[in-house]
């Protein structure tokens, strides 16, 4: 088991980056007409990032509520897979279940997967992660919301780099054998592929189910890293 | 707006949820044991590729691109999580205030 401290701290690096983007979260839903009760209850409440950005981009540019909900929906689904893929590793039970299911997010699920084998590394890497996000989410929503004033356009900053920056560092320690390292370029090529064509939501899972396929075809096998 | 923001937030917890109201025994198959170690993989992997080459539902080669390929830079060179992540938004940030990429 890699030291409790060393999975610690992972999560507090990873949530500090988090809440940097969450700062250009908040300044982008008030940018795009959200009070900033409003955006806080967004990171509070819905905390999956993809389907908030999704959602304030829906609204920013004059959708209907039907397709914002629709839409931040679609986003949010792989949150389920995600789940099915963290329940037989965390065996939450009673209120613990509905904590972990508002704790499953990808970076949370993701930081887990890199302790595949080691079931006890798994659980505090997920838990740790979820909270230092959560926090720091939630703080950065904060400081972007009552900040969005100053800053006209916050990814002046970078900060649209900055997520997929951090979900690569998530996959990284997992594309060390050529079968993942295949599944991951065949996801992330396929989803680029299919962006123009499909509604915003569906490239993801379209795009997951195409790695997915591979990693089974060329026989990804649990205890492969 | 607040009907919007409950009802999104309602719908993403559902989701989250469904994942652990599945039954244990449902899950325990060879196939499903191997789906799920490629799930997170792949769907992160989709999400790098959206977030980095596409904006709203147009492929943008922009700012971002030399970013992330910067974090990549960075994750061979071992760098951890937090300048991984501060290398791709400053190199994003520069390339963009030097009008090299949009």
């Amino acid at each position: 088991m890699k030291t409790r401290r060393a999975i610690i701290g992972d999560a507090v690096a990873l949530g500090l980056g988090t809440g940097v983007y969450a700062i250009s979260f908040g300044a982008l839903a008030v940018a795009a007409g959200l009070s900033a009760w409003q955006t806080q209850a967004l990171s509070l409440l819905m905390f999956t990032g993809a389907s908030q950005f999704a959602l304030i981009a829906v609204v920013a540019s004059g959708g209907s509520a039907a397709v914002a909900i629709a839409t931040s929906t679609l986003i949010g689904t792989r949150n389920a897979f995600y789940g099915f893929a963290m329940s037989p590793v965390l065996q939450p039970r009673g209120v613990q279940r509905l904590l972990a299911a508002q704790a499953t997010i990808d970076e949370s699920t993701g930081m887990a997967a890199r302790y595949e084998g080691d079931r006890d590394s798994a659980r505090l890497a997920f838990w740790a992660t979820a909270a230092a996000i959560y926090v720091l989410w939630n703080l950065g929503t904060l400081i972007g919301a009552l900040g969005a004033g100053l800053i006209e356009d916050p990814n002046v900053f970078g900060l649209d780099a900055a997520a997929p920056a951090a979900f690569l560092a998530l996959v990284w320690p997992r594309l060390t054998t050529w079968p993942m390292r295949a599944v991951a370029a065949v996801a992330l090529i396929s989803a680029v592929v299919l962006a123009p064509f499909v509604a915003p939501g569906v490239p993801v899972l379209m795009a997951g189910a195409a790695g997915i396929a591979v990693g089974l075809l060329l026989g990804v096998r649990a205890g492969e890293r | 707006m607040w009907p919007t923001i409950l009802l999104a937030s309602g719908a993403a917890y559902a989701l989250k949820l469904l994942g652990y109201v599945v039954p244990q025994r449902v899950l325990d198959t060879p196939l499903l044991r191997r789906i799920t170690l490629l799930i997170p993989v792949a769907l992160l992997s989709a999400l790098i590729g959206l977030w980095t080459f596409v904006d709203g539902t147009t492929v943008a080669i922009d700012a971002r691109v030399p970013g992330v390929l910067a974090a990549l830079i960075a994750l061979l060179l071992r760098a951890p999580f937090l300048v991984v992540i501060v290398v791709a938004a400053a190199v994003t940030a520069v390339v963009r205030a030097q009008g090299w990429l949009p």
